[in-house]
């Protein structure tokens, strides 16, 4: 079809209009075309705009949705890496000693809380010691600590096959140095999640 | 609880001169007594002649260094020394042992080989009877230069130390240790180092009596289990599993194997059969504390070990039923010190074992029957002492040289020599004689 057949309404009136001027006198050129009915004009820009607004403001609302969605996402997964991460922190020990600090305790009070709210979670306590010893009594020594974790948290209601524990001795430390600062990294407990780490659910911790 | 198999390096060729040669000795010389008189604190001069034909030159060498290892004689001419050239001109001169030459060196014993189809032939001469003492042929296995035909001339260089000084030598020994993760194995001269095992982390590798045998400890995130394994067959199995199973040592009967075996509640000795699945069963009472590193005495009634029961780690004895168990390293109380790893000696009489000492370990011996104690070593970091069986060398692990390293020490004279050139070496164990007939 022809374009030029198309014509908006409006047009025809003034068209006609003109038409009816011309029957008197020598028809003068057609005048521009004014928009004469501005009432429909504003009432089919106002429906426009109604539209317009509507659609915005339901793409504003799925936006805000959508955003809303991914800070809750954010969020969880901030909370479930910062759980991963406290139940990954090292607890540290004195030389040939496998006792908990208060500090090693409220470490591993933290773990409770994590474990009592997520009964899937399983994890492993790796213990290990610094060079200074024998390297045999070491493992035996890196057991003592695992056990001396495990044992603070099975008192405290966690079940006993929800914890495995191994020990490392001097064997895997992770300071290298001949110091005391690189001692003392490597008298520790390290912490692995062997199970539920993917149905980790966010507990509220003291 | 599962039993794998797993393979380890195979010695069947080493082995495979597993009966003791014997030797055919010179009918002329049967009866004869040996002409040298051996006093222990000296050292006989030795001269090791160069042997003619193919490998003689190795022969000649492996026996001279064999000889000097010994700690019992004195190589004269050893090449670098002044006396080499003298020893050359001598020898080229004429093998005359009647030749005032060798009594001008000071040599007390001359030592002449021939390669022979087969092997060796090897004569000592006293160079002051100006007559053959001994003579005897070896059969040496190809190829030449293998690890077999080596072991073979160590025990021709063994026999000559008998001749000489009455002694049977210890060249014919290799010692099992540590580098990395792996098990190694190096010859007693340090020649031909051979990985064991492969795969987890292992650690403490022990000889069974037969030389044929080892056991040792590997472990992973599953575990640390005893492992016993066959040098012939190149098999090892899972002897202990489940919690932690470490530092394994055989009976001197071979018929048992006490490992420590800790769970969570401090670590036990345990006392198993070595090639059955009967369960162990324990040996000390720890209570709570760590108990390690055990070490037959060689009339296998009693059993050394490291004990923290005290507070800290000590050196005890137990009876191998587990009973009247005694403190043997003396401490005061309030000692906050650290002595471990003891190893029984082969003539029952002491037990060397670690000390820390300003900080560091080092080696001590300390004699059953009156406690007195002997500090072996002051230089760097020394631990984990192994006898060799002549009861008068010790391997043991150093930093004197910065990495840790494996050095043998003559406890009688005091001289030390490097086993290993690789870094990070350590818990070494020296093997029995091998290569003689059980």
């Amino acid at each position: 079809m022809n374009r030029k057949t198309r014509v908006a309404p409006a047009l025809l009136v003034a068209i006609a209009a003109s038409a009816a001027a011309a029957c008197h006198k020598p028809a003068p050129p057609p005048a521009p075309v004014q928009a004469v009915n501005q009432d429909s004009i504003d009432a089919a820009n106002r429906a426009r705009e109604d539209s317009m607004r509507a659609e915005q403001a339901r793409r504003d609302s799925i936006a805000r949705a959508e955003a809303d969605a991914a800070r809750m996402k954010a969020e969880r997964e901030a909370a479930i890496n910062e759980m991963k991460a406290t139940l990954a922190q090292p607890v540290y020990f004195a030389f040939d000693s496998d006792a908990l600090s208060d500090s090693s305790q409220a470490t591993l009070d933290k773990k409770l809380a994590i474990m009592n709210g997520n009964p899937s979670l399983r994890i492993r306590v790796e213990g290990n010691t610094d060079a200074r010893g024998s390297d045999e009594y070491n493992m035996a020594l890196g057991q003592r600590r695992a056990a001396s974790a495990k044992r603070y948290l099975t008192q405290h209601g966690i079940d006993d096959s929800r914890i495995d524990i191994i020990s490392y001795g001097e064997e895997r430390p992770v300071a290298s140095g001949n110091d005391e600062a690189s001692y003392a990294q490597n008298r520790r407990d390290n912490f692995v999640i062997t199970a539920g780490a993917d149905q980790l659910q966010p507990v509220a911790t003291q | 609880m599962i039993r794998q198999t797993i393979r380890i390096a195979t010695l069947s060729c080493v082995l495979a001169v597993a009966a003791w040669p014997a030797y055919a000795q010179d009918s002329t010389q049967k009866g004869v007594h040996i002409g040298l008189t051996y006093q222990p604190g000296t050292k006989p001069g030795v001269v090791v002649l160069p042997v003619g034909g193919a490998w003689g030159d190795s022969v000649q060498a492996i026996i001279a260094r064999d000889l000097d290892f010994s700690d019992r004689i004195e190589i004269i001419g050893q090449p670098g020394t002044s006396a080499a050239l003298a020893v050359q001109q001598a020898s080229d001169s004429g093998r005359n042992v009647g030749s005032g030459l060798w009594k001008t060196l000071g040599a007390a014993a001359v030592v002449q080989a021939n390669m022979t189809p087969t092997g060796v032939h090897f004569v000592l001469q006293d160079v002051a009877a100006g007559r053959q003492a001994q003579a005897a042929d070896a059969a040496l296995p190809t190829p030449q230069g293998s690890a077999a035909w080596r072991l073979a001339v160590h025990q021709v260089s063994d026999e000559i130390e008998r001749w000489i000084t009455g002694t049977r030598g210890i060249a014919a020994t290799r010692v099992l240790y540590v580098n990395d993760s792996r098990i190694y194995l190096i010859d007693s001269d340090g020649a031909d180092v051979r990985a064991i095992t492969s795969g987890a982390t292992a650690l403490s590798p022990a000889w069974d009596s037969d030389g044929r045998h080892i056991a040792y400890s590997q472990f992973d995130e599953q575990g640390t289990r005893v492992m016993v394994g066959d040098l012939v067959t190149g098999q090892a199995r899972t002897l202990a599993t489940g919690g932690l199973n470490i530092t394994p040592t055989f009976s001197p009967d071979g018929k048992s194997i006490v490992y420590a075996h800790g769970k969570e509640n401090g670590t036990d000795l345990m006392l198993a059969d070595p090639f059955s699945n009967r369960p162990a069963t324990q040996i000390t009472v720890g209570r709570g504390t760590d108990n390690v590193s055990p070490s037959f005495s060689p009339d296998g009634r009693r059993i050394a070990f490291t004990s923290g029961r005290a507070g800290h780690p000590e050196v005890y004895v137990v009876d191998a039923d587990g009973s009247n168990a005694e403190l043997l390293t003396p401490f005061n109380f309030g000692d906050q010190n650290y002595r471990s790893n003891p190893d029984w000696s082969p003539d029952g009489r002491q037990v060397a074992f670690q000390s820390r000492i300003n900080g560091e370990f080092q080696i001590m011996t300390i004699t059953l029957r009156d406690r007195s104690v002997k500090q072996l070593t002051s230089e760097g970091r020394n631990e984990d002492p192994s006898w060799a069986p002549d009861g008068r060398h010790l391997v043991f692990t150093s930093t004197r040289t910065g990495a840790k390293e494996l050095f043998v020490l003559d406890v009688e004279s005091g001289r030390v020599r490097q086993l290993t050139h690789s870094g990070g070496s350590r818990l070494a164990a020296w093997s029995p004689m091998l290569g003689r007939a059980p």
